[in-house]
């Protein structure tokens, strides 16, 4: 009995140190509608800066006065952050603040490289509390007593300053409605700045306190973003009390879940958040979504078919394309059976995206099915190279068939996360089902057919079949079906008033998008001859989000010329330079920054005008 | 408004892809491929170690009286990066061979992008034993001791202590499951009167190190296998302290004695731990006293693991070119099959029938010193001797 007290109280423990970080993404997103990547960011610099003001400043000043100047350091950072960059976006597409925080954490993680050096650093132990104290016969860490008396203390502190306070009325009014309390006078720039900065002040705190527990090293951030945004969603999104009651679940689910199955952690907090947003959508405290602003893309800019200018046009560019063999290398080639690859990838994103307005965090599961079922079907059912991608497809079909049917069942970023969630729990499987996937040691040698073997034939077949497939998405939202989808993106009610129901329009929307992202998923297996999970991982999806808003999401072709432009910067960049992250996160914010709309958004703006 | 995005993508695309190659016929060039972004307080050092050794092949006339030049990319930790970096180093670059990696997944990717190309590969630290057995090939040669060695090395440690219960923590993929799979069956074998009593498998870079400590303290092991490393490993080492996990209790762990992962841990570093790595100023293999002069003289730190396996791989990509006068891939082959090629652990070679090198590796007690982590009771076992069995590669490895 003894042994499962303990057990609770340490996965308390665990809970209040994932709480601390979750609540400020929780208020953050609250009011300003963003959702925080950079959160794991400044969580990382929270237990950095508070390593070396406790090195430099806590023999003059003590352990915690430094440690706090350190958080109060990292929210002025956030606040600079908050001005410069995302006080000029707010009014851009909801996902571009989104973009922008995902920049910022690229360029963050090679700044710590720089300035910290590459070792993990082990921080120092908490004065008065470095050892344990026993609890039921069993010894227990007392700075774990420390973080559990801690979580609540801030929970209450928070809850005081939202309800009894001037500014958290403000908070709590703007958080309502925007528009209705600017149009009282509330001065939102300096509320959502303030706001922001308690947001990563938490964060701070939350890497601060981590230090006494575990070493300070790079890739803390991209963790703790995943699990505090899990935490915040299951809780309900902009729900505190939400956010402390879903960390201690999925904490305690842990702690006792490994005693039964020792490798449950890895899926076990997405499991919970796909269960939880499919019986409760909007968390276990959260309201119902209060449509603010009207979703992504809508209304933004008619959509006209191409005319017969623009149509040549495309003929022309297509052509001047294919007779790249001519003067480009095997390299070249290869390079540009990806770039057309990844334009496919974009496209079917953004049909889901911009055309079906349904946001996804989770796409590369259905590029990643696709590469898997190519891969599975070459080396398991000995298939040639066709009908293995015709496999790859189908198996992303059904991906998208089942996984479609729950995510159209909800809205927003309830919908969203529930993709995410769903591209987790693919991914884990891809990993951890090592008969079949061969987990992380992957899938290799799946290389194409000898007719389509030399670089030249396969970029041929790579533009070929991702210029037909990607012209095909086109030719489906001017089809009846795309202008419906688009209709219920603009307008649900009225949609549903000309009798266009949702759920089922926007699940066959779903699925066409993942069989397309499967079909570029599979040609990449044969590209690269090897699967492995990270084509099922969440950083693909970014890179996907990336490149359709990098180039403009409410403009047809924006995700092919965004794919083209981005996945040609990484893949330059990376063979280029050793701060590959740095420079692509200073250009996404540049971009960001210049193109607020993308950059066929803002160019064909501009050629209107 | 879509006709001029056309013509932007086929502008990026031919500005993307223009430069040829420059070809310089009194150079031989080596493509190199590593996590450097995605795992620098490895390949920092490793980096480090294979400039020194390219410095002093150069100083010393070069290979067969031509220039050695290396060619470094970056893969961010991911294959398919590895693969398209493999492909510019080959197609472009027209590198004589390709070396490098860490990531057991990246290994593989490029060791078959080498097989289809057919194109030399020196896998310098990837761990995986199904390089060089289920899934090895011709063109493969892997320069670290591999997880089976080093399993083996710490196996027959093991079987020295009385400890019967024992309990696993390994992080939850590749790497670690083979790890705890070899070392189970190697121990079971010495000591059939071995039981295992539990076992965590923590994801890698997130484990929650708390409730691990105590559900493995619940299973009332007499000695604890651990593979885990890097932040998890010092998470795990300040919860097992403060909870009194490893009271009594022997401890054999993975790599923990490597510099990369003991020198964090500082004045934490918990004692008698049973560990392979590097005690760099405890070494007293004649080849090392020079290489440590040199790596110090140039850089005015001390070496890492990475260092020496980074050195080390480009002496062997020095003396296969050197050997086989040729940068043919196949003459490259049969010289490498039985070169001979010095390293800071002393005169090494590959097994001609799993290309495995013969790369030893210390193994040796956690102690503390002066505030720091250090390794007592150093022994260093030769890599010919752990090689996994003759019989065992012809069954698991394919027929070329």
């Amino acid at each position: 009995m003894s042994f499962y007290v303990v057990q609770f109280i340490t996965g308390l423990a665990s809970a209040c140190s994932l709480f601390l970080v979750a609540s400020g993404l929780s208020i953050i997103f609250g009011v300003t509608r963003i959702v925080n990547f950079a959160h794991g960011a400044f969580y990382m610099l929270g237990a950095y800066v508070a390593y070396t003001a406790i090195e430099r400043l806590g023999p003059a000043l003590g352990f915690w006065p430094a440690a706090l100047l350190a958080c109060v350091a990292v929210a002025a950072i956030g606040a600079l952050v908050e001005m410069t960059l995302l006080r000029r976006i707010y009014d851009a597409p909801e996902l571009f603040q989104l973009l922008a925080t995902f920049g910022v954490t690229l360029a963050v993680e090679d700044l710590v490289l720089l300035i910290w050096g590459p070792n993990e650093l082990l921080g120092p132990r908490a004065p008065g509390f470095k050892g344990a104290v026993p609890i039921l016969g069993q010894l227990f860490p007392t700075y774990d007593l420390l973080l559990i008396g801690l979580a609540p203390v801030v929970l209450i502190a928070l809850w005081l300053l939202f309800r009894r306070t001037h500014w958290g009325v403000l908070v709590r009014a703007a958080t309502q409605d925007r528009e209705m309390a600017a149009a009282l006078g509330v001065n939102q720039k300096w509320l959502f700045t303030s706001v922001f900065a308690l947001g990563v002040f938490l964060a701070a705190l939350g890497g601060a306190l981590a230090l006494p527990r575990e070493a300070a090293s790079h890739d803390m951030d991209m963790s703790v973003i995943l699990e505090s945004l899990v935490v915040v969603v299951i809780g309900g999104l902009g729900s505190l009390p939400g956010a402390f009651l879903a960390a201690v679940l999925v904490a305690e689910l842990n702690a006792f879940g490994i005693l039964v199955l020792p490798g449950v952690s890895m899926a076990l907090s997405f499991v919970v958040m796909a269960l939880v947003l499919v019986v409760r959508p909007w968390g276990l405290l959260g309201k119902p979504e209060a449509l603010s602003r009207p979703p992504t893309g809508a209304g933004a800019t008619r959509w006209r078919p191409l005319d017969t200018r623009g149509r040549l046009a495309v003929v022309l560019a297509l052509a001047l394309v294919a007779a790249l063999p001519l003067v480009g290398g095997p390299y070249a080639l290869n390079v540009a059976s990806e770039l057309a690859i990844f334009a496919l990838f974009a496209a079917s994103l953004h049909f889901l995206v911009g055309g079906a307005g349904l946001v996804s965090f989770g796409h590369a599961a259905y590029f990643g099915l696709g590469a898997y079922g190519a891969a599975l079907a070459v080396k398991t059912l000995g298939l040639g190279m066709a009908p293995a991608i015709g496999c790859g497809v189908l198996l992303a079909l059904a991906g998208g068939i089942v996984f479609g049917w729950f995510c159209v069942r909800l809205t927003g970023v309830h919908s969203a996360m529930l993709t995410l969630a769903f591209s987790q729990v693919v991914w884990s499987v891809a990993f951890q089902w090592t008969d079949v996937t061969g987990g992380d040691n992957g899938i290799i040698g799946v290389w194409p057919a000898a007719w389509a073997a030399s670089p030249q034939r396969f970029f041929w077949l790579c533009l070929a079949v991702c210029a037909l497939a990607a012209g095909l998405l086109r030719v489906i939202l001017f089809s009846p079906f795309g202008y419906a989808l688009r209709a219920l993106r603009d307008s649900e009610p009225r949609a549903a008033t000309i009798g266009i129901a949702r759920q089922p329009m926007q699940w066959a929307g779903f699925a066409l998008a993942a069989a397309f992202a499967g079909l570029a998923g599979a040609l990449y297996a044969f590209l690269k001859g090897s699967v492995f999970p990270d084509t099922l991982g969440i950083p693909l999806s970014i890179d996907g989000l990336v490149m359709v808003l990098v180039g403009g999401v409410d403009t047809i072709s924006g995700g092919i010329v965004g794919a083209v432009l981005f996945r040609g910067l990484s893949i330059w960049t990376i063979s280029h330079t050793d701060y590959s992250r740095l420079v692509d996160g200073a250009l996404i914010v540049a971009l960001v920054l210049m193109f607020p709309r993308g950059l066929i958004g803002t160019i064909s703006a501009r050629f209107k005008r | 408004m879509a006709w001029h995005s056309g013509i932007l993508s086929a502008a990026l695309l031919a500005a993307a892809l223009g430069g040829a190659p420059a070809w310089a016929d009194d150079t031989i060039k080596i493509g190199e491929i590593n996590s450097y972004s995605a795992l620098p307080s490895f390949t920092a050092p490793y980096r480090k170690g294979w400039e020194l050794a390219l410095d002093q092949i150069n100083a010393a006339g070069g290979v067969d009286g031509k220039k050695l030049e290396v060619i470094s990319k970056d893969d961010g930790g991911k294959p398919a990066n590895a693969v398209t970096e493999a492909n510019e180093l080959v197609e472009s670059d027209h590198v004589a061979m390709l070396a490098g990696t860490f990531f057991s997944n990246i290994g593989l990717a490029v060791s078959d992008f080498a097989k289809q190309k057919k194109v030399l590969f020196l896998a310098a630290e990837p761990l995986t034993d199904a390089i060089t057995l289920t899934k090895g090939n011709r063109y493969t040669f892997r320069l670290r001791p591999s997880n089976y060695e080093q399993a083996a090395m710490l196996a027959e440690e093991a079987a020295k202590l009385p400890a019967k219960k024992w309990a696993t923590i390994a992080p939850n993929y590749e790497y670690g499951q083979s790890a705890v799979a070899v070392f189970k069956a190697l121990l079971s074998k010495a000591r059939p009167d071995i039981q295992w009593v539990g076992a965590q498998w923590p994801p890698q870079g997130k484990i929650d190190a708390g409730a691990v400590v105590e559900a493995i303290a619940k299973t009332q092991p007499d000695a604890i296998l651990n593979v885990c490393f890097g932040p998890d490993l010092v998470k795990l080492v300040r919860e097992g302290e403060t909870r009194g996990l490893f009271k009594g209790r022997t401890v054999v762990s993975f790599l923990t004695g490597e510099p990369e992962y003991l020198d964090p841990l500082k004045d934490e570093t918990p004692t008698g731990w049973i560990v392979t790595g590097y005690p760099w100023n405890n070494v007293s293999i004649p080849d090392h006293a020079a290489f440590l002069k040199a790596y110090q003289d140039k850089y005015h730190d001390y070496p890492r693991l990475g260092s020496v396996v980074g050195y080390s791989t480009i002496k062997a990509a020095a003396a296969i070119i050197a050997k086989a006068k040729s940068t043919d891939t196949d003459k490259m082959i049969a010289a490498a099959e039985d070169v001979k090629f010095a390293t800071p652990f002393g005169e090494v070679t590959f097994r001609k029938i799993d290309h495995q090198s013969t790369l030893g590796a210390f193994v040796g007690k956690t102690a503390l010193k002066d505030g720091k982590g250090i390794m007592t009771d150093v022994v260093f076992h030769d890599g010919a001797g752990y090689l996994p069995p003759e019989a065992m590669v012809k069954a698991e490895r394919p027929k070329d």
